[in-house]
C-alpha cells in the first residue's frame, strides 16, 4: 500500500518550469531515498509535497486524501513531519523550544510525551545535553539532530527529510544513520533526499532517481545498487 | 535561555548614556530631571514601537501607517476623557486613573478593530511586496487622517493631563513630573505583559519563531496567517495605548501627530533590531534620553540627536542592538 503517491506533478517557480510531471510512490513503512544530480528537482518534489510550493498541474495524494491544494500546515496536521535542506532551526529558541514547538498537542514542555522524548534522547544524546541552550549555538551535526528530533517529537505517519548528512562530518553520518536506522524499525514511513551514496544504499528499501524534473527510475534499492551500468548512467557514478 | 547567555553589553548602553550626560549638565538634580523625563518619553515611545516593531518582524510588513493608529488613540482617549470630565478634573489621583484607564481601553479597543480591517483591506493584497506597502500604508494614513477630520474636525484639539496628574514631585531637588512617572509604570506594564506573552507561553513561542522562519513554522502545522492577523490588531492597539501616552504628554492633538512619531518609532526598531521586543525598549530609552539631553544642551541639534545615535549604533551592531536571525 502506497502512503504517498504524486501524479504527473508539474511546479513552476515564478517563469522557471522546475518539474516536469513527477510519477513517485512512497509504501507505506518504508523508506524511500529520492536520489538525483543536483537540479534534478528533488528538493522542489519535497517543497511541493508539503505545499510551500504549489503544483501547476498533476495530483498529490496522501492516505489517499487529495492533498495538492491544501495549505501547508493542513497538510502539516495530516501526519507529515517536515525537515528542509537548511533544518529550519529557530537559532534564536532554545532546545527545549523548538521541540516544544513541534510537540503541537503541549501546552509547555511538560506536556511532551515523556516516553517519546527519552526515547529521543537516547537517539540523538547532544539534543538532551543542550535541551536549555540556544540552538544558534549547536554545531551543524547537533542542529541536523535537533531538525530530525523535532520531526519525531510527536509520532508522524510519514516523515520527509532533505539531505540530513549534509557537510556532517563522517562519525555524525553513521550516527544519523544509525538513527534513521531505528526509526525505519519503528515502522514510520520515511521519503529521504540523500546526495550521500553510502547513506542511501544503507537505508533505502526503494529508490526512485530524478533528472531534469522527472523521475527517471523507481525500483528496490537491492536491485539499483547491483546495477552499477544503471547507476551510472542515472547518476553518473556507481555505488 | 540562561541569564550567563544575556547579551549585557546592549543594556549598558542607558546607563552609559547617563553616565556621560551627567558632567555635562551641570548639577545632579538637573541630570535627574533631564533622566527621568528621557525615560518616560523612551517607554511612551517603547509603548508605541512595540508594536510596530513585531509587525516588521514577524510580518516583514513596512507598515507606514502605523502613525494613524497613535493619532486614532489620541483623538479616542480626547473624546473619553471629555466625557468623564468630572472625574478628570478631580484633584484625587484614584478618580482621574479611573477616568485614563478606560481612555487607554477604549483607544485600544479602537485602535485594534481599525487595524483588523487595515490588516485585511489595506495590508494584505500586498504581503511580499514592499515598495506596495510603503505606498499603500501611506496612502492608508493619510485617508486615516482625513477621516480623523471629518469626526473631530482639523482644529487642534487640547488634551489636558487629569488634575492630580499635573505638576511634579520634587526628589533631591530634582523635578520629577508626575505624569511622567505614570508613564514609566504603564511602559514597564507594558514590557512586562510583552515579555510574559513573549517569552513564558506558546503564542509568544510562535511569534519569536514566525519571525525567524514563517515558512518553519507553517510547516511544523500551525496557521501563520492567523497569527498575523493577532500580532497586527495587536500592533495597532499598543498603537493606540501610545497615542493616548504621547497625547497627554503632549497635551495637544493634531490629526498629523502619528506621522510626527513615525519616524521616531523606525528609528527606535532599527536600533532595536527588527522584530525584538527587548531591543525595542533600549532604543526606546536610547532615543528619550538623548533627545531630553541634547534638548537641554543643544536644542538646535535635538532633531538630529536620534538620527545621529542610529548611526552609531549602527556602525557598531548593523543589524541592531539584539538582531532576530531571521531566514528571509
Amino acid at each position: 500500500m502506497n502512503l504517498l503517491e504524486l501524479q504527473g506533478v508539474q511546479t513552476h517557480i515564478g517563469a522557471y518550469h522546475i518539474l516536469h510531471g513527477v510519477d513517485l510512490v512512497v509504501p507505506k513503512g518504508q523508506l524511500t531515498m529520492l536520489l538525483g544530480r543536483n537540479g534534478a528537482g528533488k528538493t522542489t518534489t519535497l517543497r511541493t509535497i508539503m505545499g510551500l510550493w504549489h503544483a501547476s498541474q498533476g495530483r498529490v495524494r496522501f492516505a489517499d486524501k487529495d492533498i495538492t491544494a491544501l495549505r501547508t500546515p493542513d497538510i502539516a496536521a495530516l501526519g507529515i513531519a517536515y525537515v528542509p535542506e537548511t533544518m529550519g532551526i529557530f537559532s534564536d529558541l532554545t532546545v527545549k523550544e523548538n521541540m516544544l514547538l513541534a510537540a503541537r498537542s503541549a501546552k509547555n514542555a511538560d506536556g511532551i510525551d515523556d516516553t517519546r522524548l527519552k526515547w529521543i534522547f537516547q537517539l540523538f544524546p547532544a539534543v538532551e545535553k543542550f535541551w536549555n541552550h540556544p540552538a544558534g549555538k549547536l554545531s551543524g551535526g547537533q542542529k541536523q539532530m535537533l531538525a530530525v528530533s523535532r520531526a519525531i517529537v510527536e509520532p508522524r505517519a510519514l516523515l520527509i527529510v532533505d539531505e540530513p548528512s549534509k557537510g556532517l562530518a563522517p562519525v555524525m553520518i553513521h550516527n544519523m544513520i544509525d538513527a534513521f536506522a531505528e526509526l525505519k524499525a519503528s515502522g514510520v514511513t520515511i521519503l529521504l533526499v540523500e546526495q550521500n551514496i553510502h547513506f542511501a544504499q544503507r537505508l533505502g528499501d526503494t529508490v526512485a532517481v530524478m533528472d531534469n524534473g522527472s523521475v527517471v527510475h523507481c525500483g528496490p534499492m537491492a536491485a539499483f545498487s547491483a546495477d552499477e551500468q544503471l547507476q551510472q548512467s542515472l547518476l553518473g557514478l556507481a555505488l | 535561555m540562561k541569564i550567563s547567555d544575556l547579551d549585557w553589553k546592549p543594556l549598558a548602553l542607558v546607563p552609559v548614556l547617563a553616565l556621560i550626560a551627567l558632567p555635562l549638565t551641570g548639577s545632579l538634580s538637573t541630570w535627574l530631571t533631564l533622566t527621568v523625563a528621557g525615560l518616560a518619553m523612551g517607554m511612551i515611545i517603547f509603548i508605541i514601537a512595540s508594536g510596530l516593531t513585531l509587525i516588521f518582524g514577524l510580518m516583514d510588513v513596512l507598515n507606514f501607517g502605523h502613525g494613524v493608529f497613535i493619532a486614532l488613540g489620541a483623538f479616542v482617549a480626547s473624546t473619553v476623557l471629555g466625557w468623564m470630565g468630572d472625574w478628570t478634573g478631580s484633584g484625587e489621583l484614584w478618580r482621574n486613573l479611573v477616568a485614563v484607564f478606560p481612555a487607554m481601553l477604549v483607544a485600544m479597543l479602537v485602535a485594534g478593530a481599525v487595524g483588523l480591517a487595515f490588516e485585511r483591506f489595506i495590508v494584505r493584497p500586498v504581503y511580499g511586496h514592499h515598495l506596495k506597502q510603503i505606498l499603500i500604508t501611506m496612502g492608508g494614513m493619510i485617508i486615516g487622517e482625513e477621516l480623523i477630520k471629518v469626526i473631530w474636525g482639523p482644529a487642534q484639539i487640547p488634551l489636558p493631563l487629569p488634575e492630580a496628574l499635573r505638576g511634579a514631585v520634587f526628589v533631591a531637588e530634582a523635578a520629577i513630573s508626575k505624569y511622567r512617572l505614570l508613564a514609566v509604570v504603564v511602559g514597564l506594564v507594558v514590557f512586562g505583559l510583552l515579555s510574559w506573552t513573549l517569552g513564558r507561553t506558546k503564542i509568544g513561542l510562535l511569534i519569536r519563531a514566525g519571525v525567524q522562519d514563517r515558512e518553519m513554522v507553517e510547516s511544523l502545522g500551525y496557521r501563520i496567517g492567523r497569527l498575523f492577523v493577532g500580532v497586527f490588531v495587536i500592533g495597532s492597539a499598543l498603537a493606540g495605548l501610545g497615542g493616548v501616552m504621547w497625547g497627554l504628554f503632549q497635551q495637544n492633538l493634531i490629526p498629523q501627530m502619528g506621522a510626527q512619531v513615525n519616524v521616531l518609532i523606525f528609528i527606535v526598531i532599527i536600533i532595536g533590531g527588527l522584530g525584538s521586543t527587548g531591543g525595542a525598549l533600549i532604543g526606546a530609552l536610547l532615543v528619550g534620553l538623548m533627545t531630553n539631553y541634547t534638548g537641554f544642551l543643544v536644542p538646535t541639534l535635538t532633531q538630529f540627536a536620534s538620527i545621529f545615535l542610529m548611526v552609531a549604533v549602527l556602525l557598531w551592531r548593523p543589524q541592531g542592538v539584539y538582531p532576530v536571525a531571521s531566514s528571509r
